[in-house]
């Protein structure tokens, strides 16, 4: 069965049983002005130029692997590391691109979900999704570090620095963090500026989603005219004949969509992308609760029940105890 | 007034040694804990944020203390005056559970310095099920409290406030009722977020707070019949297996509710071929249902439902898969994806049973120092 006709079979099964109220709540919407990325891995080269930039915005320092003093060697993302550029490997790692004996390379930071998990769930709004450009922020002072929203992040994004006696959640907040504010003064992200290959793009979701359109469109081989900084305004291009492209953005559906979005010549799965159908869980997770819920009518009326029906009880208990 | 009368006898036995010594093992790691970070102690990672202080303290903990739940509901609310004698212990056991649950929950808070935050309802997000659970535990502790408080008042003679707490007993009772229906539920709906990550066996969406709630219920009516037929044993007094046989006639009802809608929701999601893939998931959940058919076996017979050691084989039966049932959800089969991995630690292993062993100690001493058990004749 498609997970949607299920979820229909579920919804509709179950309405009666958890005394339905509110209504289901639907995905979000993309927010009015939203700005994201798109990553394209077929530009790629793992140069690594992003994740040293997004240390520099964030005040992070480098994770050093071994002898490897040169440069940052993280290989996921940790309290001390945003973003990450991971490396896929196959057979003989000679094509890039390629499924089969091939590599090509995938970034891995914050998603700024449309529709975000961690957000949904946070207890006390220590996760926020800005009203205007989406972007999902995160604030330690009213944080309790209960950690659902690592839980219900489908991508693993955010990281507590388990290695501090009072450490906190650490995520990429779009380089828009109170003190950092680059997309606030009209720069764009960190790790898109230096992107050497336009790898990394920044942009409003809208025009991003037409530029993944477009090469979506391409003929393998067709030349190319690739932008490098924000897809509105790119600071310059460099031509490059297309890759064979999946026909599959990344982010524009998947659990209500992502504002960073990627493409790729390889299948999504392979680079470690989770199993996510259009439906957020969020989503769900909400019209369940507030079904149960009903913001807190039901739980005041059962309670003004159970202390009739207890009182009741009791007293007659006693008469027939004693 | 009360038929209840505190045991007696010596506080430090044998085994309360070894409680002892276990708790404060559990306790060296508990400052260091509280000195060097969660990192020092524990193997919680990026992808398993959730480790056994959450699961075992907080999730199935609590479940181990729903006695108190599933008789005051039992008791009070369906009218069955005759299960009176074993409320005291069970709201007893419930309390120190919840408690230890609380304990978890504060060790397993990486920002544990500012927890009221989650008090404090300018912050409060009502889209959030840990919203529900933090606040209805936090509740529910202070409920279980004043619910226990009589056995104290009594031992300590003020009739005055004895007779003031009974009058509003019947608000905290029907408190006791609502407050643990809303979080076991909760603590199922916990799951409904974590999306794929949560097994496809397990990943019931919107029945979770369904499923969860009647695991609690099992639980506790089976922890009821477990103390009782332990301390029966324990503290050699006789045992209250006719009371207890009755009880396992509503747990049959329960069992049953509990494996159709399991396997409705399994059906109609199309995932039934899962079971049979005989791998680790579909192993956990086979276990996971013997488990839960061996007490309907059992308690179906009213021969063996008499018979106390059958009983208590039907009860542990429950509270292993009742547990296994969580675990498996939230741990055993957890997958965030690729490159994660967890296993506890040996100190947050001993931390866990440090807090338990304060729990067990802790009953000990308070049976044998307040009125909670009934006296034999009264059984
Ligand atoms: S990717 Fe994760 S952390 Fe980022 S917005 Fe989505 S749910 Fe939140
Ligand atoms: S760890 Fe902090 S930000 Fe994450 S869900 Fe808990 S309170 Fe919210
Ligand atoms: S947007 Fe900023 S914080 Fe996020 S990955 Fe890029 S450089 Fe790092």
């Amino acid at each position: 069965m498609k997970r949607r006709d299920f979820l229909k079979v579920t919804v509709g099964g179950t309405a009666a049983t958890l005394c339905t109220t509110a209504e289901a709540r639907s995905n979000l919407e993309p927010a009015p002005q939203a700005v994201g990325m798109l990553f394209d891995s077929t530009l790629c080269v793992g140069c690594k130029a992003c994740v040293s930039k997004c240390k520099q915005v964030n005040d992070m320092p480098p994770v050093i692997d071994g002898d490897e003093l040169g440069w940052d060697s993280a290989r996921d993302l940790s309290g001390d590391t945003l973003n990450v550029i991971k490396v896929y490997r196959e057979g003989e790692a000679k094509t890039k691109d390629a499924e089969i004996n091939g590599y090509c390379f995938e970034k891995q930071s914050c998603m700024h979900c449309v529709d975000p998990g961690c957000v949904s769930v946070c207890p006390c709004n220590a996760m926020r999704r800005d009203g205007l450009t989406g972007i999902v922020t995160h604030h330690p002072d009213v944080c309790i570090g209960c950690r659902y929203c690592m839980v219900s992040c489908p991508y693993n994004v955010p990281q507590f620095e388990y290695n501090e006696l009072f450490g906190q959640i650490q995520k990429c907040q779009m380089c828009n963090q109170a003190g950092v504010e680059r997309i606030d003064k009209g720069q764009m992200t960190g790790c898109a500026e230096v992107c050497p290959t336009g790898s990394t793009l920044f942009g409003s979701r809208e025009a991003l989603l037409q530029e993944a359109r477009r090469r979506m469109e391409l003929k393998p081989g067709e030349i190319y005219n690739y932008p490098r900084g924000d897809v509105r305004d790119p600071y310059s291009y460099h031509e490059k004949p297309a890759p064979t492209y999946k026909q599959h953005i990344w982010g524009e559906k998947e659990a209500g969509g992502t504002n960073v979005m990627h493409i790729s010549a390889v299948s999504f799965d392979k680079l470690g992308m989770p199993p996510l159908q259009e439906r957020s869980a969020a989503s769900i997770a909400e019209t369940v609760q507030h079904s149960v819920y009903s913001y807190l009518a039901l739980p005041a009326l059962a309670l003004a029940g159970l202390s009739y029906t207890v009182r009741k009880n009791t007293r007659d208990d006693n008469g027939g105890e004693q | 007034m009360s038929n209840h009368q505190a045991l007696g006898g010596r506080i430090f036995t044998g085994p309360f040694i070894v409680l002892l010594v276990v708790f404060v093992i559990g306790c060296v790691f508990m400052v260091e804990r509280f000195t060097e970070g969660m990192g020092a102690v524990s193997n919680l990672n990026g992808g398993f944020a959730w480790g056994i202080w959450v699961v075992y303290d907080v999730v199935v903990g609590t479940a181990f203390a729903c006695g108190g739940y599933a008789l005051a509901f039992m008791v009070y609310v369906f009218n069955k005056g005759q299960y009176h004698p074993l409320v005291r212990p069970a709201v007893l056991a419930s309390l120190l559970g919840y408690a230890m649950g609380g304990f978890g929950a504060f060790f397993d808070m990486g920002r544990f310095w500012q927890f009221y935050e989650i008090f404090i309802p300018g912050n409060w997000n009502f889209n959030s099920v840990m919203l529900e659970v933090g606040l209805c535990v936090t509740a529910y502790i202070f409920v279980l409290t004043l619910e226990f408080a009589p056995a104290l008042l009594e031992k300590l003679g003020l009739d005055g406030l004895l007779k003031a707490l009974n009058k509003v007993l019947f608000l905290l009772i029907a408190l006791g009722v609502l407050l643990p229906t809303m979080h076991q539920s909760s603590l199922g709906s916990l799951l409904i977020a974590a999306g794929h990550k949560v097994h496809p066996l397990w990943q019931s969406l919107h029945m979770q707070p369904v499923l969860a709630l009647l695991t609690a219920l099992i639980m506790g009516f089976s922890i009821v019949i477990f103390e009782a037929s332990t301390s029966a044993v324990g503290f050699g007094r006789e045992s209250e297996s006719p009371l207890l046989a009755k009880l396992g006639k509503v747990i049959i009802g329960l069992l049953v509710a509990f494996l159709v809608i399991r396997l409705i929701v399994l059906m109609t999601q199309g995932k039934l071929g899962l079971i049979f893939g005989f791998d680790f998931a579909s192993l956990m959940f086979l276990l996971e249902m013997a488990l839960f058919v061996i007490p309907v076996f059992i308690l179906l017979s009213p021969a063996r439902r008499g018979r106390g050691s059958q009983l208590l084989i039907a009860a542990v039966s429950m509270l292993m898969a009742g547990a296994l049932y969580r675990f498996s959800a939230f741990l055993f089969t957890y997958n965030p994806g690729p490159g994660y991995s967890y296993f506890p630690s040996v100190a947050e292993i001993m931390i866990t049973l440090g807090i338990i062993a304060l729990e067990l100690m802790a009953y000990l001493v308070l049976v044998k120092t307040l009125p909670v058990l009934h006296p034999e004749k009264h059984a």
